[in-house]
């Protein structure tokens, strides 16, 4: 239970960060609630990359839906000839996860076991 | 709390963000930030544009005066119908930076010389040398004159001052995440629009269409050959000329009686042919096919104007439809991003098109300086003092590069001892610039007036106001006009004034006055019931003065030969003109390269390619092998005749145009540049076309032996992005067309909008381009266009009228309020 509220409030709270702030700053209210919501370790880091990798590449998925991949198609192919637009969305939720897991980890060492 | 897990995993996440927020350099290039880059709520995703996206909206903002509506049809052309004029240009530069932010900024970057700004110094300094070289050639302070001209007139500065709001406007709503992918890319921000950046815009196209001289090559030429040689090898006119002013028209006696110095022809000759100076120049075809035919030649008995710019083929496009209405006009066409107006369209009275003079106004003087600070300069036995303008170049990830330009009466010294174009090093001696371009004018007026015109009065005096580049503007009007007038800022020169570097040592050289706007080439309403032009020299032998510059033949000639036989004309007609590939130039070299050719020395594939060019119908169409066969035989006999001869010359040269000397070889088969001077025979022109026709061949095996021996294939046309990255381009189109052919698609450059006016009382209109509205890769109108453009295909053009606004054409609506 912990863990998933812990999964959304990052969720939430990364998204709204998005909304007004520099991009990295997600990580901020990340290491906090994986603080206030205290979980072992490693729990802390999975729900701070599974928040992010989510909301991340969820939205990514969402986008490029819309757009029929017309973007990441040619974005994809300015990096490297011939690349799937899909690494693109793979790439998008996996910095997002990292960046969220660490700032959680951070956040859960924050307090006392 | 554990401090040791918690320090080193809080320095992982810094460092993983750290990471993610710089730039990296991956091979030579670097990398967007990534983390920037890939956020969903910042990076490029923000820029794929939803497939159901509703441009529609309510905007209030300061700036506007009254209420006005903008309509976008199927095509996302923005038909905007405005209470005043300031509203309406206002909307057209809130719309230019809406759909092409990005492209306008750049375009006025690189005429600016800041690319290294965005670019840095680039592989082997190309960027900083670019940079250099528009900083030389006085661009900036061409558009701060510019400026101060256009703010002068009350109508030019509230049509530029109100577009530059609409632009910044834009600037002041567009959250940053929404701003072009290219800024994402190359990590930067847009600044506030300017006045000045419209005034680059303009002298921008200026530089781009006032490419047409030969200064430094014909004076190294002219150092190396006899007057007899050189006046074959570059005649001021070809023998087979259909000029855009019908032969035997009569002109007045000229205003201006330019004087050459007394023994000029010794005083033209400066050394060895060794002067090593070179920019990268403006592609030689940016030309233009335009014609009107008269009502007594068309079907519906009303003109039909047509038009198609050649240009260097871009995404985002160089141009951007738009139809701009208010309460006393109405007028649709193509707009350059960046500045207000229409450039090439029609009103509800009349349609304009454009083709490029390419007259000589660009003139280069040698200037002595006393000593090396380049301070002072000799000039009718005084010293001057040169005006130094020091250019600080901002180099991205470098320090600032400062270039100092000293400015003579002539202009400023474009080469000097620290520069000599993009050969890089120092030039031997101080070149001055004369350029019409610098001289302060009000182009913008011109269009101001030339969109409103109601008729041929109105045309006329708009044009007083077209200055640099001059253009061939074909005009026709519902009433039944037609005319064709070349206008522009031409000096008027005495005979080969201008061909070569000029001594800036006294006035003797100097220009010695403008050719007066009426003394223009011009025609109205000609007997033969067409005007047109296609870059050719515009008038023959009894024109009062002399016409330097760099000319088309053949495309002027065919369409005239066309429109001539030519009666009871449609639209299609005129498109199918549009589309024509056939060969002109080919119909002319063929017979020449086929009579002199010796089969018997040839092996079995020389004779199979030998038949396959004998049976090619001499059209250029994507799928004809003996486009290729033909082109490349031609390439190597030019190479073969002149080569020798011009390896004397250890500077810059430039071979003689293609018809001269096609022409020489009609004239004279002994033509002795044909001999090959580098051995002890002397070869004739059976061995040399058999010779230049055996490389060919060579070349053409190996096209084959890959596919690529059809037209289309090898020349592989394509359209680029403006920072050539091929995924956001259209590459390999697979389509005819070429130069001296009226399609005149090369690889990446050609008609860059197609245009078919006629003008029956319901004006019936048909234009594309190759691109779409929207600059953004990641919409759908990105690209749009391309496809139709390709196929041949034209859109109706449509002049929208208020009434019609419940049209099922129309997808979205902006409404642009005043702030409360």
């Amino acid at each position: 239970m912990k863990f998933i509220v812990a999964t959304l409030l990052m969720m939430l709270l990364a998204f709204v960060s998005g909304l007004y702030f520099p991009w990295w700053v997600f990580a901020i209210p990340v290491l906090i609630v994986a603080a206030l919501v205290h979980q072992k370790p490693w729990k802390a880091f999975l729900a701070g990359f599974i928040a992010l990798a989510l909301l991340w590449g969820g939205m990514a998925l969402f986008i490029d839906i819309n757009n029929n991949g017309i973007l990441s198609t040619r974005v994809a192919g300015i990096f490297m000839e011939g690349l799937s637009p899909m690494v693109l969305t793979i790439a998008t939720a996996l910095i997002g996860g990292l960046i969220g897991g660490f700032a959680a980890l951070t956040g859960s060492y924050l307090r006392k076991s | 709390m554990r401090i040791v897990p918690f320090l080193i995993s809080g320095v992982v996440t810094a460092g993983l963000i750290t990471a993610l927020n710089v730039r990296w350099n991956a091979g030579g290039t670097e990398t967007p930030r990534m983390g920037q880059f890939l956020s969903p709520q910042h990076g490029f995703w923000q820029n794929a544009e939803s497939l159901q996206t509703d441009y529609s909206a309510e905007l209030r903002l300061p700036g506007i005066q009254s209420g006005t509506s903008v309509y976008f049809d199927e095509r996302m052309v923005p038909h905007i119908f405005a209470e005043n004029e300031a509203d309406a240009y206002f909307v057209q530069g809130f719309l230019h930076a809406k759909f092409r932010l990005w492209q306008m900024e750049f375009q006025t970057h690189a005429a600016a010389g800041r690319l290294s700004e965005v670019l840095g110094a680039g592989a082997d300094s190309v960027y900083l040398n670019y940079d250099r070289q528009m900083r030389r050639l006085g661009m900036i302070s061409a558009a701060e004159t510019a400026v101060k001209e256009m703010e002068k007139d009350p109508l030019s500065k509230s049509m530029c001052d109100a577009y530059t709001a609409g632009v910044n406007a834009y600037l002041q709503q567009v959250p940053l995440s929404q701003l072009p992918l290219e800024y994402k890319l190359l990590d930067y921000q847009p600044e506030p629009w300017t006045n000045l950046k419209t005034a680059l815009l303009i002298k921008y196209m200026s530089h781009d269409l006032t490419g047409d001289e030969h200064d430094f090559e014909l004076t190294n030429a002219r150092n190396v050959f006899s007057p007899e040689d050189f006046s074959k090898l570059y005649p001021t006119r070809p023998d087979s000329l259909d000029p855009i002013i019908p032969r035997g028209t009569w002109f007045g006696a000229p205003a201006v009686l330019p004087q050459a110095p007394e023994n000029v022809d010794s005083l033209y000759l400066w050394g060895e042919g060794n002067i090593a100076v070179s920019a990268t120049k403006p592609d030689r075809d940016n030309g233009s096919n335009n014609w009107a035919v008269a009502g007594a030649k068309t079907a519906s008995g009303s003109p039909i104007l047509c038009n198609d710019p050649h240009l260097s083929l871009s995404l985002p496009s160089i141009w951007f439809e738009v139809q701009l209405t208010t309460p006393t006009t109405s007028v649709y066409g193509v707009s350059l991003p960046g500045a207000p107006g229409v450039v090439i369209g029609f009103n509800e009275n009349c349609s304009w098109g454009l083709t490029n003079a390419a007259r000589d106004v660009k003139d280069y003087y040698e200037i002595e300086f006393r000593d090396d600070s380049r301070t002072n300069y000799l000039f009718q036995d005084q010293w001057l003092v040169a005006d130094q303008r020091i250019e600080a170049i901002q180099v991205r990830g470098g320090s600032t590069f400062y270039d100092t330009v000293a400015y003579t009466l002539f202009g400023p010294v474009i080469y000097d001892q620290n520069f000599r174009g993009d050969k890089q090093g120092a030039a031997g001696k101080n070149y001055a610039l004369r350029w019409t371009a610098h001289d302060p004018s009000n182009d913008l007026l011109f269009y101001y007036k030339l969109n409103r015109a109601t008729n041929y009065e109105d045309y006329v005096d708009a044009l007083q106001y077209c200055s640099t580049p001059g253009q061939n503007f074909a005009f026709a009007t519902k009433t039944g006009d037609i005319a064709i007038w070349q206008q522009g800022r031409f000096p008027a020169k005495w005979k080969r004034q201008g061909d070569f570097v000029m001594k800036g040592t006294d006035s003797s050289f100097m220009w010695q006055g403008i050719i007066p706007h009426v003394e223009n080439p011009h025609i109205h309403n000609p007997e033969r019931g067409f005007v047109s032009s296609a870059n050719q020299n515009p008038v023959d032998s009894t024109y009062p003065y002399y016409i330097g510059g760099l000319y088309d033949l053949y495309r002027g000639k065919l369409i005239n030969r066309r429109l001539e036989q030519m009666q009871g004309i449609t639209v299609e007609d005129m498109m199918n003109l549009q589309k024509e590939n056939h060969n002109l130039f080919a119909e002319t070299a063929m017979p020449v390269l086929l009579n002199n050719i010796a089969d018997s020395l040839l092996d079995a594939d020389g004779h199979r390619f030998l038949n396959k060019v004998r049976e090619w119908n001499l059209r250029n169409d994507a799928d004809e092998e003996g486009a290729t066969i033909f082109d490349r035989w031609f390439a190597k006999l030019e190479y073969l005749v002149w080569n020798d001869e011009f390896k004397k010359i250890s500077g810059v040269y430039a071979f003689p145009e293609p018809y001269t000397l096609i022409e020489a070889l009609i004239r004279d088969t002994a033509f002795h540049f044909v001999d090959d001077i580098s051995t002890p025979e002397v070869e004739t022109l059976p061995e040399i076309v058999t010779r230049a026709f055996v490389a060919a061949v060579t070349e053409c095996k190996e096209l084959e032996a890959q596919g690529m021996l059809a037209w289309g294939k090898q020349k592989d046309s394509g359209i680029r992005h403006l920072l050539r990255i091929p995924a956001l381009s259209r590459l390999h189109l697979n389509l005819g067309g070429g130069r001296h052919i009226i399609n005149a698609l090369k690889q990446y450059h050609g008609p860059s909008w197609k245009m078919v006016v006629e003008l029956t009382a319901q004006t019936n209109a048909h234009g594309i381009f190759p691109g779409g509205q929207n600059g953004n890769p990641g919409s759908v109108y990105y690209d749009n266009f391309v496809d139709d453009w390709a196929r041949g295909n034209y859109y109706q053009l449509w002049l929208m009228k208020k009434s019609e606004r419940n049209d099922p054409r129309i997808r979205a609506v902006i409404q642009f309020q005043p702030q409360a």
